[in-house]
């Protein structure tokens, strides 16, 4: 969590006290860098790294712009889960702009922003939620006289990276769907001169977020990315390879229809629409709300929400994958499996389509190019 | 003191973008103008698309009242073909809806609204013993105890040392119109961060039944998440179990905690009750359908009307009365800009006529300033949310409002004229919230012994393939959302959506004026009885805003008349 909590760490106090004043043992706080360190994909052996990097840490900057959005990013930010430890991380942010949570308004907080900037110009990080309209001179999305692209380019202008968080500042989320009225579009698109991570999801799981920046303040730098600028240690397995109902899929057992034996038996919503195998997402991994539940788990299928324009790729969000018109990826892969999906009769296409998850798996294989954002995805603005 | 304009931009705590301008002259607030500066476009993109799908986009007009779109597309495509859903998945819908009003109520409560009345710089000259006193003499809750108290103001005081203020930076610290003592200040302060933790606890519930939050997912025909008692990956009694924590501890927080300090917090802020009234006249379409959701009179808040303050009488809500205007708001009609549309047959073509980007005079100059239309109810402009919500009950003799409203008053020893206010605004919030954390215990056994029962059906089937669907079909589905009457209007022709419209709680608050000059619920609101004493700390006017819990980006949203071609979409199901 971004928010402050009950024991924010403050300037001046080493992180020893910090954590007796919090109760928690120095045992702890290396294991918990262990773990840190296998979600972020560096092995354990990293573990005394993140432990030093964030022990020797003050509290950066982070400005937090909404531009045209629904806020849903923030409130996933807010549900981050919370192991004791968790919160200490948190603590080492200073959330100097974020809407949402300001106590002040209007001029005084647009002021806190430009301080807030001045006084960090090159360190701090970018947090952006929320697409930049471009359509009619930018004028869809207007905060404090401003446009959302001005705001923007003025953020971006001294930060030393930015976190692009959701499907909105990714690509242009739900209002850059077809016929895209606004002229939606995501922070890649203006912002060409800065590192630029995206949490991709409609929303992301805070926790995907939350790592993020603890790789940043340990490494000083953003994580490995694949092409679309979403953190591999987060986003590097399709959520077909890592679903509780896969037994299920192998075996071709599948849900027909909701709410039917199959359901009743947490068998594979293939068949109902699942867009599994073609999503790269931690869902499966992670899960949801302090690891509740995800909705695979819940039983509806996947609607694809980490991938590219996938109001338009992955809809409808009950027709079945090949079947469904856009079927994004493919268009971003060498080799096209697909036809072969496509030609498969009606019934379970499972070999088919076990075919089609193998192109995409070979895709993984070759796709570690983060600067390539130009060639990139269909525009459908 | 001279006459003084003045804008607010943006407008913090908020969902969404939203510009305030006002005159104020000699400490009041003569006029307001409420400029939503964001449009988005939503109603345009669902066109052509499986109306099953519908859900989801509108679902993301809003990530704060996540959910109420959801249900309401789910209602409005089920009453467009007919479906009759299961009662569990009524009862799961109850749940999941009741959940997000408690969570989202005391989410705004203590982060998005308490800093307008609590003085977080003042909590660091508290006693913390006489802080715990104060908590002890109005609740049992644990946490209320000195040691603490005494822990949160250390590290707040750290906090503030610091120098890195964070999101408290820009606050309006030791502004005139703050009136808690620092005891006060200091448990709301403790009380705002333990409210973080709770939040993200009782939230799950969402996650068990629709997979996620924010965003969980919804199912047309009823909810997608089966019921096995014998089966480890479906709602069982593991589920069941984690659920009535939840239910318990969501209760235990709104008992203990939230309750007792908006009472407490009231008693010092009285006057605020004949302050921000506005808008007389109260809408509420009603919401938690018991049986079913053509059953109005089943409905536990009840649907109604109260015009011109009068609690004698409930008039009669019919959705035909409702027209959108656009005299004020940045779209063209082709019958002209002064024509009311009822949503069936909305249009929106946007047309942006104010000045350029950026900008650095007034909106209030311009005769259309804002992205928000006019909705009227018989050309009268109408207030909603959990105030007209329990109004209606209160006027309709609901008994569990009507004793909480009552014994609330009577702790203020105030009359019920104080309700029509900004502190009514915030009050009643606490009220239905209270009421609801009662009935998720009963939504949850009502659940339960329907599986008990052998009844564990939560999805129907019949009309799921768009092959059963009439060639032309249009629905209505309403929804209160924790912000107020909500509906969604959709036409469906060829299996695709034809028109989808949707009128929305911040769009009736928000709304700028109308050809009769009748100002929006905000801007009324702002200009009734309105203090202001520092123009250049505009506290007093986040005060009045932040009581209608705005949600801007579920305001606006638009619909094209001229229908732009969307590619259509082979389906094999
Ligand atoms: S990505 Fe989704 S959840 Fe995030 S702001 Fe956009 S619409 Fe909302
Ligand atoms: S198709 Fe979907 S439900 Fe089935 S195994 Fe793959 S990801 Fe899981
Ligand atoms: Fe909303
Ligand atoms: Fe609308």
């Amino acid at each position: 969590m971004l928010t402050p909590s009950a024991y924010p760490w403050v300037e001046g106090e080493s992180l020893g006290q910090h954590l007796d004043e919090r109760g928690i043992p120095r045992r702890d706080f290396l294991e918990y860098c262990g773990s840190l360190a296998v979600m972020l994909g560096i092995g354990s052996a990293a573990a005394p790294k993140v432990a030093s990097a964030l022990e020797s840490q003050k509290r950066p900057s982070v400005v937090w712009l909404q531009l045209q959005e629904c806020t849903g990013c923030v409130e996933s930010v807010l549900r981050t889960e919370s192991p004791t430890i968790g919160d200490l991380l948190l603590d080492v942010i200073s959330l100097d702009y974020n809407h949402t949570l300001m106590a002040g308004a209007g001029k005084a907080v647009e002021k806190a922003k430009a301080d807030a900037m001045a006084a960090n110009k090159g360190k701090y990080l970018l947090v952006v939620s929320g697409s930049i309209p471009t359509k009619d001179n930018d004028i869809y999305t207007m905060i404090g006289g401003k446009t959302a692209r001005q705001q923007l380019e003025e953020a971006a202008e001294g930060c030393a990276a930015i976190i692009a968080l959701g499907a909105c500042a990714h690509w242009g989320g739900v209002q850059g769907a077809r016929p895209n009225p606004t002229g939606a579009v995501g922070v890649r698109d203006i912002i060409k001169n800065k590192p630029i991570l995206v949490c991709a999801g409609c929303p992301p799981t805070g926790d995907t977020v939350t790592a993020t920046v603890v790789h940043f303040l340990t490494f000083g730098a953003l994580p490995e990315m694949d092409r679309e600028g979403r953190p591999l240690f987060a986003y590097g397995e399709r959520i077909h390879d890592q679903c509780s109902r896969r037994a299920h899929f192998d075996a071709g057992q599948f849900v027909d229809t909701f709410d039917d034996k199959g359901a009743r038996e947490g068998w594979c919503l293939y068949q109902v629409g699942c867009k599994g195998p073609a999503t790269f997402s931690p869902c499966p991994i992670f899960k949801w709300n302090t690891r509740t539940s995800w909705p695979i788990e819940a039983g509806h299928p996947c609607i694809g929400c980490t991938e590219p324009y996938f109001w338009d790729t992955m809809t409808p969000f009950y027709g079945r994958l090949p079947d469904v018109a856009g079927f994004g990826i493919e268009k971003r892969v060498d080799t096209i499996g697909l036809s072969l999906a496509l030609g498969a009769a009606a019934g379970v296409a499972a070999h088919a389509t076990m075919t089609v998850l193998h192109q995409i798996k070979r895709r993984k294989a070759t796709e570690q190019v983060p600067e390539a954002t130009e060639d990139e995805g269909v525009n459908n603005g | 003191m001279a006459k003084t304009k003045l804008v607010v931009d943006p407008i913090t705590r908020i969902e969404g973008h939203l510009r305030i301008e006002a005159q104020s002259e000699n400490g009041k607030i003569s006029q307001a103008w409420a400029s939503a500066t964001q449009f988005r476009g939503i109603e345009l993109v669902l066109q052509g698309r499986d109306p099953r799908d519908a859900w989801a986009f509108t679902q993301r007009i809003c990530g704060v009242c996540t959910t109420v779109h959801a249900i309401a597309s789910c209602r409005a495509v089920e009453d467009a073909l007919g479906i009759k859903i299961p009662h569990n998945a009524n009862t799961i819908r109850n749940l999941v809806h009741g959940m997000q009003y408690i969570q989202d109520h005391v989410i705004h409560f203590y982060h998005l609204h308490a800093l307008d009345w609590v003085d977080v710089v003042s909590a660091l000259s508290a006693d913390p013993s006489k802080a715990a006193a104060i908590g002890k003499s109005i609740s049992p809750w644990p946490n209320n105890d000195e040691a603490h108290l005494r822990a949160v103001q250390q590290r707040v005081k750290k906090f503030v040392g610091s120098g890195q203020l964070g999101i408290f930076a820009g606050g309006y610290w030791g502004h005139p119109a703050y009136k808690l003592p620092p005891e006060v200040n200091l448990l709301a302060v403790s009380h705002y961060l333990e409210a973080l933790d709770w939040q993200r606890d009782v939230i799950r519930l969402h996650a068990i039944f629709g997979g996620k939050n924010p965003h969980p997912n919804f199912l047309v025909g009823g909810m997608a998440s089966a019921i096995n008692l014998s089966q480890a990956t479906t709602f069982n009694a593991e589920r069941i179990a984690d659920i009535n924590g939840m239910i318990k501890r969501a209760k235990d927080f709104v008992e203990q905690v939230y309750w007792p300090d908006l009472v407490a917090i009231a008693g010092f802020y009285k006057d605020w009750g004949s302050i921000g009234g506005g808008v007389p006249n109260h809408m509420a379409c009603g919401e938690f359908p018991e049986t079913d959701i053509n059953d109005t009179k089943g409905l536990y808040f009840p649907r109604g009307i109260i015009m011109n303050k009068d609690l004698s009488h409930v008039v009669e809500y019919d959705q035909k009365k409702v027209k959108e205007y656009i005299h004020s708001s940045w779209y063209d009609y082709s019958k002209g800009a002064e024509e009311g549309l009822h949503p069936y047959e909305g249009e929106t073509k946007p047309n942006y006529t104010g000045p350029k980007a950026p900008w650095t005079g007034y909106l209030q100059d311009e005769k259309k300033y804002s992205w928000m239309k006019s909705p009227r109810y018989e050309g009268k402009a109408m207030q909603v949310g959990p105030l007209s919500r329990m109004l209606v009950a209160y006027a309709s003799g609901h008994k569990d409002a009507k004793e909480l409203i009552t014994e609330a008053l009577k702790k203020l020893n105030v009359g019920p004229e104080v309700l029509f206010s900004t502190l009514g605004r915030t009050a009643a919030r606490g009220v239905e919230t209270v009421l609801l954390a009662h009935k998720m215990e009963g939504w949850m056994a009502d659940l339960t012994t329907h599986i008990k029962n052998g009844d564990t059906a939560t999805f129907t089937k019949d009309k799921w393939e768009p092959s059963s669907w009439p060639k032309k079909a249009e629905g209505y589905g309403y929804l209160d959302a924790p912000r107020g009457a909500l509906g969604h209007w959709v036409q469906i022709e060829d299996e695709k959506i034809k028109n989808y419209q949707c009128v929305v709680p911040s769009t009736w608050n928000a709304s700028p004026r109308d050809a009769q000059g009748q100002p929006g619920a905000y801007e009324a609101s702002l200009a009734d009885n309105h203090p202001l004493v520092d123009p250049e700390r505009p506290l007093e006017i986040l005060r009045t805003i932040h009581s209608f819990d705005p949600c801007l980006a579920c305001g606006v949203h638009v619909l094209d008349a001229e229908g732009n071609e969307i590619s259509s979409v082979e389906v094999n199901t």
